[in-house]
Formats: structure tokens, sequence, C-alpha cells
């Protein structure tokens, strides 16, 4: 099975724009899942619900409402583009923002799990021992996360990879710039005599699936295994 | 050394109001039934709870006032506290939670002392494992070292017992003693146990319903004494060996006499504290002769306190330690006893810890 060139560059392209929706995402689900798992406030509930809305939000209704949103002519996407010379729209940017959105759960989720598993109890502990409260994160809570954090990013690039509806809404089909693999299928099968070629592609992104999902469960036992 | 606690609290449908003082830098424990509130005044204590208004200060430094508007945060206060539940970093190995605290103090102590400390706790062979392979018992040894070697300057116990079965119990207890034999940090023990406040503890303040119910020695604690819900009756006695004798029995002294005791390998000079149980002790107004027991003290009476319909205990003062006798109210009458008077007290049995002797040496 060879690749064309074309073919590669959505590749390389799906990586890119997963592992960078991966690290964007990262410190928000993280402050996300501290939030959730240690704190009590009204309004948790709710605040629950719309942190989890991009797991069942149809992801073309997303990438719409990140037109609305980010278009350069929209509000806070012409400011952007104005101010700054940021844009999001046919860009490979916008793909990131997109994926990282809709993939955010993903590590919120697990995170929050590893979170929660780790008594509480434990910062307490390192505060009677003078840890004040960057140290208690940096030595305490976040090495007892870092299982969920990385389970919960494996499984946000994972995900990632095989986004489609928010991406062509917001971005389009830009090859190169905004044709990830799920696109570069979609394309191949919209082309006469592209079947083979989508065949491949969709082998490729099963085969990836799979390997990230067995390596975010593998970090998970791994963990269970140490700590306990 | 000396610690002030003052607090007030309402939790719920319970009510925190207690006020005591605490100079010896021995053990104090917080004795009482559960939900008396010592776990309370030990979060309190920690900064782990906010009193709604209070003073808490040791050896004068202030680490919470309400009217001053003081509130040291937890990790300022230098206050060690042993979870219950140990809570060791399930991450870390043995001894980096040991060391845990000793890295983040101030005036730490010195790697001398570190040794010293693991070595107490017999620690020695299990830095290296994480907390998972520890037994419950290692768990509350590690917990003890990590919150000692903080330098704290005051270290509080939250019945670190109360999750172990019997046995473990029995192999924590000479750590604990060596503990309180050697820690210059005056220790707060909190404890609903009987026994293990008369084995370990050299102040006792008594709490129910959220308040000070009575404070004293040990001494009158197990001569029961204080509180109005009497916990104890009997005697405490911390004694020294003074030598052991030919025909198998041990020697030691105490200030208001001698007591011969079954053999005990403790070294002479070293202290030992013995129990002596109201029960086991008889009184007769002439000094009896030939008697199986071995130890006949000459007492005065300090007090006769009715102990239910029939029986009456005898508080003795023996050159100034004390003893309690509960004998029949019957026998009271009888032989006439009256409060001042001189009367001899027999000791049928005393109760030694065996655990306690093997501090006194090598442990394993």
């Amino acid at each position: 099975m060879s690749l064309s060139d074309a073919e590669i560059q959505a590749l390389l392209l799906s990586l890119r724009v997963s592992s960078a929706a991966v690290i964007a995402a990262l410190p928000f689900a993280f402050a996300a899942a501290l939030l959730l798992a240690r704190r009590n406030f009204p309004g948790k509930v709710l605040v629950d619900a719309v942190l989890h809305a991009p797991l069942v939000l149809p992801p073309v209704a997303m990438g719409y409402l990140l037109l609305v949103v980010f278009g350069t002519r929209a509000g806070l996407g012409g400011f952007l583009f104005q101010n700054f010379g940021i844009r999001f729209v046919f860009n490979w940017t916008g793909a990131v923002l997109a994926a990282a959105i809709l993939t955010f759960p993903f590590q919120m989720r697990a995170i929050r799990l590893s979170l929660e598993s780790v008594d509480a109890g434990l910062g307490d502990a390192a505060r009677t021992l003078g840890a004040k409260a960057f140290d208690r994160f940096r030595n305490v809570t976040l090495p007892l996360a870092l299982p969920g954090v990385a389970a919960g990013a494996i499984t946000a690039f994972a995900a990632s990879l095989g986004e489609f509806g928010a991406i062509i809404t917001f971005v389009s089909n830009i090859p190169g710039q905004t044709r990830t693999l799920p696109l570069a299928i979609y394309t191949a099968l919209q082309t006469p005599g592209g079947e083979a070629a989508a065949a491949r592609l969709a082998t490729l992104s099963i085969l990836l699936a799979v390997v990230f999902m067995a390596m975010a469960e593998f970090v998970q036992r791994r963990a269970r295994a140490r700590f306990t | 050394m000396s610690v002030d606690v003052r607090l007030r609290q309402r939790l719920g449908a319970f009510a925190l109001d207690v006020a005591f003082r605490s100079d010896a830098s021995g053990v104090t424990a917080l004795f009482g039934p559960s939900g008396a509130g010592k776990s309370s005044i030990v979060h309190a204590i920690a900064g782990l709870m906010r009193p709604d208004e209070g003073r808490i200060a040791i050896d004068g430094r202030v680490l919470f006032d309400s009217n001053a508007r003081v509130n040291l945060p937890v990790e300022e206060r230098r206050v060690g506290l042993v979870f219950q539940d140990a809570r060791l970093f399930p991450h870390m190995s043995v001894r980096d939670n040991l060391l845990f605290g000793w890295r983040r103090a101030k005036d730490r102590s010195s790697e001398a002392d570190i040794s010293q400390i693991v070595e107490m706790l017999g620690l020695g062979q299990l830095q290296s494992r994480k907390p998972a392979h520890l037994s419950g018992g290692e768990k509350s040894r590690v917990a003890l070292g990590r919150a000692l070697l903080s330098s704290p300057s005051l270290l509080l116990l939250d019945e670190p017992l109360a999750a172990l079965d019997a046995s473990r119990k029995a192999e924590i207890f000479p750590y604990l003693e060596r503990l309180r034999d050697v820690a210059r940090v005056p220790i707060f023990y909190v404890s609903h146990t009987v026994d293990e406040v008369l084995r370990l503890a050299d102040r006792v303040v008594m709490l129910r319903d959220g308040r000070v119910d009575g404070e004293g020695s040990v001494f009158d604690f197990a001569a029961g004494e204080i509180g109005e819900l009497r916990a104890a009756t009997g005697a405490v006695i911390d004694a020294r060996v003074e030598g052991h004798r030919p025909d198998g029995l041990s020697v030691l002294s105490f200030p208001g006499g001698v007591l011969s005791v079954p053999h005990t390998p403790a070294l002479p000079g070293s202290r030992l504290r013995v129990r002596i149980r109201a029960e086991d002790v008889l009184l007769a107004r002439e000094e009896p002769r030939a008697i199986s027991a071995n130890n006949v003290l000459a007492t005065q009476i300090s007090a006769l306190r009715a102990e239910g319909p029939s029986q009456v205990d005898v508080h003795l003062s023996c050159g100034g330690t004390k003893l309690v006798a509960r004998i029949t109210q019957a026998s009271a009458a009888r032989l006439g006893l009256k409060e001042g008077e001189a009367v001899f007290a027999v000791v049928k049995s005393v109760i030694l810890d065996p655990h306690a002797l093997r501090g006194m040496g090598a442990l394993e």
C-alpha cells in the first residue's frame, strides 16, 4: 500500500492538526477538570453540561457556530483579524480550533476521573507539611493526574484525527491547508475512480484510531498498577 | 512549651466551645467519645478548619486569633498532623514521603536526625518502597516520621491507630512510646480508647459534647478524678527500674515506695510505666505478714467515693502517688475507713506493658 503525495500530505496535516488541537485544549481541559472534581458551586450541573456539549452537538452545527463567531466578518473573528492578523477560516489553525473544541471533553473527562480517584485529603496533608498552592499542584496533584492527562490526550488525539463535519463547515476543504484524512477520503469518493484511494485512506484511519485507543488503555492500566 | 487553645464553632447542630492550655512538652491526650469534637479541635489547630472565634497559640506564636484577625495558612503553621488514614503520597517512595515536609521546613533538622528518626520508627528497610506495598502499620509509621521530620512546633496525632486492627495496634504502640520518650515537640494525641491514653499520655483533656469535661495529669485521669464521665479507675505510675533480683523479680521504685514485679528485661535506670487496676488492690488496717502478694504499700486515704449501690472507690495517696482500691461498701464500713486515715494497700497484680519493654533495647 503506497500513498500518493497528496495522501501523505493529508496524513501529515491530520497529525499536525490533531497534535496542535490536543496541546491547545489541554490547559483548559485541566482547569475545567480541577473545577469539576474539586469544587462545588451553584450551577455546577449546568457548567458540567455546557463543557460536555461538544460530545453531543452535531459537528456541522459546531462548525457553523465557529463560522459565526470566528469568520473574518464576524465579531470576534473580525476583531482578531483586524488587530492581530489572526485568521481561522480557510486556515489550518481553524481546523485546530474546531478539533480542539470538539475533543476537549475527552481530555477533561479523563483528567477529572484521575483527579477524583486521588484522595483530596492528600492536598491537606501536603499543606500541613508546608507545601503552598503551586508546590502542591506541581508535586502532588499533577503527577497523580498525569495518567489521566496522558490517556485523555491520546483519546482526544485519536478523536481529532476523525473530525470531519466541523472542519469542512468552518474552514472548508483546502488541500494542504485544511484537507485532513477524513476530508481526503470524502474528496476521493467524490472523484471518479477514487475508490482505491478512499479505501487506502480509510484503512489508515482505522489503524491509527485502534492503535491510539490501545495506547490510552495501556497508559491507564499501568497507572492503576502503580498507585494501588 | 505551651499550647493555648480557645475556640468556638457551630457545625450544624453541634457546637464546639473549648478552652485549654497545655504547658507540658509531653503527650496531651484529647480524650472523649466519638462526636465530642476531638478531630474538629485538631483540624482547627492545623488550620484545616476555621473556627468562628477564638485564639490558638503555640509558645506565644499566634496561629489564629479572631479578634486580631490573624489566621495563618496551614502551610505556615508548622503543625504536624498525622491523619487516621496516613495519607501518604502514592506516587512517591517512602523516602520521598518522609522528606516531603523536611525539604520544605525552614529550620530543618540535620541529616543525622533523619537517620535517627528512620531508625526509631524502624523504616530503614522500607525506604525505596511505594506506599501501595506497605502494611497498615508501616503506613502509620511513615506518616509519623513524615510529620516529625517537618520540624513541627506541635505534633497532632488524630487517632493514628483507629484504622488499624488489634495486632497492628500492638505493633505500632512501641514506636509511639518511643516517640513520646524522645520527641522534643509537644504532642496532642486524639483518642477515644482509655487504654491508649493510660499508656501514652502525660496530660489528659477530656471532651464531651463539644466541651471540656475536665483536664489533669494522666495520674488524675487513671484515678477517675477528672471529668464527670469517669473513664478509668486505677493507677498509672511512672516508675524507675532499680534492678533485677536473683529470685526472678524486678524492682521498681516510685516516689511512694517500691514495687516488685515479674522479671522485665528493661535495663536498670530506665523508666517504666506500670498500671494497677482498682480491682487489684486490697486494703488492710494492719500490715499483713503471711500473704502471697509481693507488694504491700503504706498509704493514706484521700477520698471515698461510692461506686454504684454496693461498692466504693477508696482513693489513696502513697507518698504523693495516687492509687485507687475498689472494695465493697460493706468492707469499708467493717474497717471503718475514713478520709485521712492510714491503711495498707495490698497490690495483687501490676500491669507492665509487654510492648513498652521492647522499646528499651533494639527492636527486632
